[in-house]
């Protein structure tokens, strides 16, 4: 008997007779056999909200809901909303507000808004957050989206389109908008061929292990569905990969041993997406658990058994920077304050799992995946199946967000083996509990350190040593050991300075990169130091900071100069915010026992782009014979936004109104290396390409034409119109020749940030330039439960040159979002967290009201002025919100995060004994 | 009745009562199904494997009816039929936990014999249910029997449902609708979380004087519990007494006293006492003022 019968729903108003088992997920049919792969998963448990569809009108899980249950029924999903190409109001405001950054949450967004929106027109904050509390978003902070939400009644204009040389500095709404919002993008889950094979990874159960596998192929034979195995021994490349390559040490199979939980063994190659739900506890495998080590002062101890055998003491790197003298700059102190504070393991949950698929194009693997850094992906891969680099072409598909983990390789190396080895085509979901637990963390870190002032606030000295859990394998955990020492001190003149950080090997996840590498971590104890030495000082917290704050042409901690600082322009921005809720928040207390509010500030500052290495990118821009003007964006839009922006800042370059330049993306045999989208560098570093290579094409026009610099060029069919005053030229394209790459003008500009090599002692020019940023943070604590509500955020960042006001208003919200989340709930535990019902993340309702500074103090090295913002938005989130919390109980510190409850009753109750026992 | 099977997987939903307890009669290995709101999230599997015994086509187990002096909450009625439902104010609380209960996806989803049956700790409905003084109905094909909730759910995850028994209905005795209530519940984000602890309280005054009082804690202890004696100490106070809030007579000891508490990672055992008190003495309050402003 067959274990399917005959279903007839009604989908988007047409009727779907569906033959498939009758516990199916409504999801994956709709996904797989009705190919409406606008409905998105992202946890396949009720947990993320993304699979939201209408059944008979109400909002449901569809990832929970069985076939047999949607029998007779009518589905709404996202595909539904436009009509035909002209979006429906909830949409356009989705648009108009800049609410879908990567896209992957909005589908699940939007068929939850859509019923309020039917039974409401003007729905108020709370309605919406109730409306949407059940679909998270890692990406934007939800502050746009409720905006949408709330505007989403009336027909709007659209942001309008720029003009000639209007480009930078103008809202406009994502370019590559319209299919995040209509259901239509790709992510890594939602391509696959016909026949595509179906992957799933055998992983590691224990955190150290040793295995023997037995007779694969007896296994593979008893079981129908099973076409293939693949193992360690089956690589015929390096089987090792790792994004520093000379620290590469991660198996893309463990050949005999396993040194994480989740850790990829064996790959199962079946015929269909069943395999998925096969019991596959019968494979021949044997495990010998063994201890783990899985904290830094034990991976330390003596005697410790080593993770890798030729990394002593488990310390995988080690990085510092020392400037002046700190026994000097103690010596001469008036004050100072010294703490010790640790983080927990954070992960970057976004929306999207791991997805991708992969073909062979004649002898080369193609892979089409989400991904951060395409280059980096194919030499990776190539690595470890031992082909050419030319023999790997990777097509970076949408990406559902990264945050730093999808800048190390997951699937692709397993489809690019799977479909080597087999000819065929195949693909590969990740499952939530598998992303989260095999992809990388943010580094646990246990920190020390202490500053000192003298009698007048300024700071004389700073000393931070910190150890930080990189987990089973190397990953970023270099670039956390020399990011952390170099940034410690915060935008702050600190004349004498010692920082000290090593990266240590546990059997924990693999720790990597994760907006910020450590410095949202040291900036943390570094923070509340120095609130704590404005107190013994008797000075205004925001003043203390503004008279330590860097200026232009002071030394930083690694001897640098630099000529654009912004930070104290942040820091004043923020005196309003500041004045007004001291004064509200005194009120407030005075009035409240058992709810207390309070303020905190916290400034950042990060260095954009790779620490002293070479990291360049590389633009094409090219005209065809019709008159298209085509710009090659290889920086990965992972939400961020490099899709728009970059145009933005190619178009005004090349003085064309940006609707006329179209965009290629990040495919690695088309497009060139734009390097990877990681350090806040897309925007400064690509965008710079994208200019020159904007002006050079100018340049190349205005020569062809004979005009001056001014000339003012526009495109038409087939030709260039370049005019001068009364002058006058017409390029014909169409008589011109093609080069190669298919166009009759073009050019290619790389550009690599002029950065210096560091000494021992980590001085030298790490970074051709900085961003800068502070924010103020107003929570409410309640005294008898130690919850911690944050009302209102004001962030101020200078941007040197804001490109996209819109786009950067929402980097700083999703960055608030981390921020919160990384300060009072997020807690990766290995083994007891793997999944978004016990790993929190800020939902819809946890988030503040959020004013915006955007400053510009350009930057002589940036692209009209730009500097970078992607992970500054994160970075004084979380240090501002713990200062607050303090201010509002009376002096209550917390020494690690996340700030839960329990741990903020706790702290509340020891200030209290303190207190009492002082009195 | 609907029935598609295979090797190792069969489907089954059935539209009565009595075809369904048949398949377990036969078959007592079959999962009932119901919003799979809690069994779904188990696999990462496309699709339910094993046999399975969807209840959700069982008009009789939908609903909320008057049965005299019983009110019968049939077992796949959802969260959100409850929400919408027109029923006293004795059921607030319950009201409050559904609408807390992960989100409107999962209230529309969840049933209540669902969150039951799976006995979490954490199950937001169940100290309501005990303050109503709620009992469940199991069928089986061999008949139908009723018992407490306090005596069915035994442990964490536990309870005493036989395998070939389907939870049919809840009840509420009609004599335990009465008063006011509240419900409170802890967690570290505003939607889609699970308690750190929850209180509800159900009270009766009559001539400014409390006559009956039903409190209860969730995830403070392996099981939710009744607390007798806060109840009793209640029984007598004048609401316009001075002494009120509630946190003037609720001791931590008397909470310490009843419940064992949880310590893991969402809370500390010491800290879910002290919120225990916290969120109960706002659940009696709550329920007070209502009474106070003629609520
Ligand atoms: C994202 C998310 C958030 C959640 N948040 C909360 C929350 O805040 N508070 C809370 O309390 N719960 C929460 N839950 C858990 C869950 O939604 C509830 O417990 C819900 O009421 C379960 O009902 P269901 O119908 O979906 O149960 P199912 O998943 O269908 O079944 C649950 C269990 O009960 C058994 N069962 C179901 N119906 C019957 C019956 N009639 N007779 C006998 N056995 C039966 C099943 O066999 C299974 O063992 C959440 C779940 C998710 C996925
Ligand atoms: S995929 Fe269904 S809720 Fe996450
Ligand atoms: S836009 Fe919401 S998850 Fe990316």
């Amino acid at each position: 008997m067959s274990d399917q019968e005959q279903f007839t729903l009604t989908v988007n108003g047409t009727k779907a007779n569906v033959s498939r088992p009758a516990g199916m997920r409504l999801s994956e049919v709709l996904r797989e056999e009705l190919h409406l792969t606008g409905t998105k998963i992202g946890c396949n448990a009720g947990d993320c909200g993304a699979c939201t569809v209408l059944v008979d009108g109400e909002p449901v899980c569809s990832c929970l809901m069985t076939l047999a249950k949607a029998d007779g029924c009518h589905i709404e999903t996202v595909e539904s909303l436009a009509n035909g190409s002209k979006l429906s109001l909830l949409q356009q405001a989705f648009s108009r507000h800049g609410a879908a950054q990567c896209g992957i949450c909005t589908p699940g967004m939007l068929m939850a808004a859509a019923p309020l929106i039917r039974a409401n027109k003007a729905p108020s904050r709370a309605e919406v957050e109730d409306a949407l509390g059940g679909v998270l978003c890692r990406c934007t902070g939800y502050a746009k989206i409720i905006d949408a939400v709330m505007d989403a009644a009336m027909e709007k204009p659209a942001m309008p389109m720029p003009v000639r040389h209007g480009a930078v500095g103008a809202r406009v709404e994502r370019l590559d908008g319209i299919p995040k919002l209509n259901g239509d993008e790709v992510f890594g889950a939602d391509y696959w061929p016909e026949n595509a094979l179906y992957l799933r990874v055998l992983r590691s159960p224990y955190h150290s292990a040793q295995f023997t596998i037995g007779d694969v192929a007896a296994w593979v034979a008893k079981h129908d569905l099973i076409s293939h195995v693949f193992l360690a021994s089956d690589i015929d490349g390096e089987n090792q990969f790792g994004v520093i390559p000379p620290m590469a040490d991660q198996p893309a199979l463990a050949v005999d041993a396993a040194r994480f939980k989740g850790e990829a063994v064996a790959i199962i190659v079946g015929q269909s997406q069943d395999v998925a739900a096969m019991d596959i506890s019968d494979f021949p495998i044997e495990w010998t658990e063994l201890p783990a080590i899985m904290d830094v002062d034990v991976a330390l101890a003596d005697g410790t058994t080593l993770i890798h055998a030729h990394r002593e003491n488990n310390i995988l790197i080690s990085g510092i920077v020392k400037h002046g003298d700190i026994d000097k700059g103690f010596g001469a102190a008036d004050h100072i304050a010294e703490m010790s504070f640790s983080t927990s393991y954070v992960e970057h949950a976004y929306i999207e799992p791991e997805a991708g698929v992969a073909w062979m194009d004649g002898d080369t693997v193609v892979i089409q995946a989400c991904t951060q850094a395409p280059i980096m992906d194919r030499d990776d891969t190539a690595k470890v199946l031992g082909l050419p680099v030319e023999k790997i072409r990777i097509i970076p598909s949408a990406t559902g967000g990264g945050f730093g983990a999808k800048l190390d390789v997951s699937v692709q190396p397993l489809l690019g083996l799977v479909a080597l080895k087999t000819g065929q085509p195949c693909r590969i979901v990740y499952s939530r509990n598998e992303s989260m637990m095999s992809t990388t963390k943010r580094h646990p870190g246990v920190m020390q350190a202490r500053i000192a002032a003298d009698k007048k606030g300024h700071i004389t000295a700073m000393e931070f040593q910190g150890d930080f859990n990189t987990g089973a394998y190397a990953s970023w955990g270099p670039t956390v050991a020399s990011r952390v020492p170099i940034h410690a001190s915060g935008p702050y003149k600190t004349p004498n300075y010692l920082a000290k950080a090593r990266a240590i090997h546990t059997n924990g996840p693999p720790s990597g990169a994760f907006r910020g590498f450590g410095v949202p971590q040291s900036t943390i104890i570094q923070e509340a130091l120095y609130d704590e030495l404005a107190e013994k000082c008797g000075i205004d917290r925001l003043a203390f900071r503004r008279l330590n704050a860097l200026k232009n042409n002071d030394i930083t901690i690694c001897n640098q100069t630099l000529p654009a600082v912004g930070i104290d322009d942040c820091l004043a921005a923020l005196e309003p915010f500041w004045q007004k809720h001291q004064q509200q928040i005194a009120d407030f207390n005075a009035k409240n026992s058992r709810k207390k509010r309070g303020i905190g500030v916290s400034s950042c500052w990060y260095g954009c782009g790779n620490t002293a290495l070479p990291n360049p990118s590389t633009i094409r821009l090219g005209i065809t014979a019709d008159g298209q003007v085509v710009l090659h964006q290889g920086a990965a839009d992972i939400g961020q936004g490099s899709n728009t922006v970059i145009p933005q800042i190619c178009a005004d370059a090349l003085g064309l109104p940006l609707a006329h330049i179209s965009i290629i993306g990040g495919d690695t045999a088309i497009t060139p290396d734009c390097g990877k989208t990681s350090a806040s560098r897309q925007t400064f570093i690509t965008g710079k390409a994208a200019m020159l290579a904007g002006q050079a094409l100018r340049r190349q026009i205005l020569r062809l034409s004979n005009l001056g610099d001014d000339a003012i060029i526009e495109m038409a069919e087939g030709s260039i119109h370049v005019s001068h005053g009364d002058k006058q030229h017409e390029i014909a394209l169409s008589e011109m020749a093609a080069n190669p790459y298919g166009y009759v003008l073009m050019a290619e500009e790389t550009y690599n940030p002029p950065t210096e090599e560091l000494d021992a002692f980590g001085q030298g020019k790490p970074y051709a330039l900085y961003g800068f940023g502070a924010h103020a943070a107003v929570v409410e604590v309640d005294m008898h439960l130690g919850t911690v509500k944050v009302l209102h955020i004001s962030a101020a960042h200078d941007l040197g040159k804001v490109v996209n006001p819109l786009l950067a208003e929402g980097q700083i919200d999703g960055g608030i979002a981390q921020g919160l989340g990384m300060a009072l709930m997020e807690e990766y535990i290995p083994g007891r967290t793997e999944n978004l019902h016990d790993y929190l993340i800020p939902s819809i309702g946890d988030m503040p009201e959020i004013e915006y500074h955007l400053i510009e103090v350009p930057d002589p090295e940036g692209p009209m002025g730009v500097k970078g913002l992607g992970e500054h938005v994160l970075i004084p989130t979380a240090p501002a919100i713990l200062n607050a919390i303090t201010n509002a109980t009376g002096g209550a510190r917390l020494y690690q995060t996340p700030a839960v409850p329990h741990r903020v009753l706790a702290a509340i109750q020891a200030n209290n004994n303190v207190n009492e026992a002082a009195e | 009745m609907m029935s598609v099977m295979s090797s190792n997987t069969t489907y089954i939903r059935p539209l009565t009562i009595e075809d369904a307890v048949d398949v377990l009669s036969t078959s007592a290995a079959a999962v009932i199904a119901a919003g799979c709101t809690d069994l779904f999230p188990l696999t990462s599997a496309p699709r339910m494997t094993g046999q399975v015994l969807d209840v959700t086509g069982i008009k009789d187990m939908r609903g909320i009816t008057d049965n005299g002096d019983m009110r019968r909450f049939g077992g796949a009625t959802t969260w959100t039929d409850i929400i919408r439902a027109d029923l006293p104010p004795a059921y607030d609380m319950l009201k409050l936990a559904a609408r807390e209960i992960g989100s409107i996806q999962i209230q529309n989803a969840g049933t209540i014999a669902g969150n039951l049956c799976n006995a979490s700790p954490a199950a937001d409905s169940i100290p309501c249910l005990l303050a109503l003084d709620a009992s469940v109905e199991l069928t089986s094909a061999s008949g139908l029997r009723q018992l407490p909730l306090s005596d069915f759910i035994v442990g964490p995850r536990k309870t005493l449902r036989q395998a070939d028994e389907i939870m049919t209905a809840v009840l509420v005795p009609k004599s335990s609708e009465t008063g006011v209530s509240s419900f409170r519940k802890l967690g570290t984000r505003k939607y889609l979380i699970i308690s750190i602890v929850m209180a509800a309280a159900r009270i009766e005054v009559k001539d400014n004087r409390i006559t009956h009082a039903a409190l209860s804690l969730g995830s403070c202890s392996p099981v939710a519990v009744r607390l007798d004696k806060v109840e009793a100490d209640l029984i007598g106070m004048d609401i316009h007494n001075a002494t009120i809030p509630a946190s003037h007579y609720v001791e931590e000891t008397d909470i310490e006293a009843t419940i064992n508490p949880i310590d893991d990672v969402r809370g500390t055992a010491s800290y879910r006492i002290t919120a225990a008190k916290t969120l109960l003495c706002e659940a009696i309050d709550n329920c007070l003022n209502q009474v106070r402003s003629g609520g």
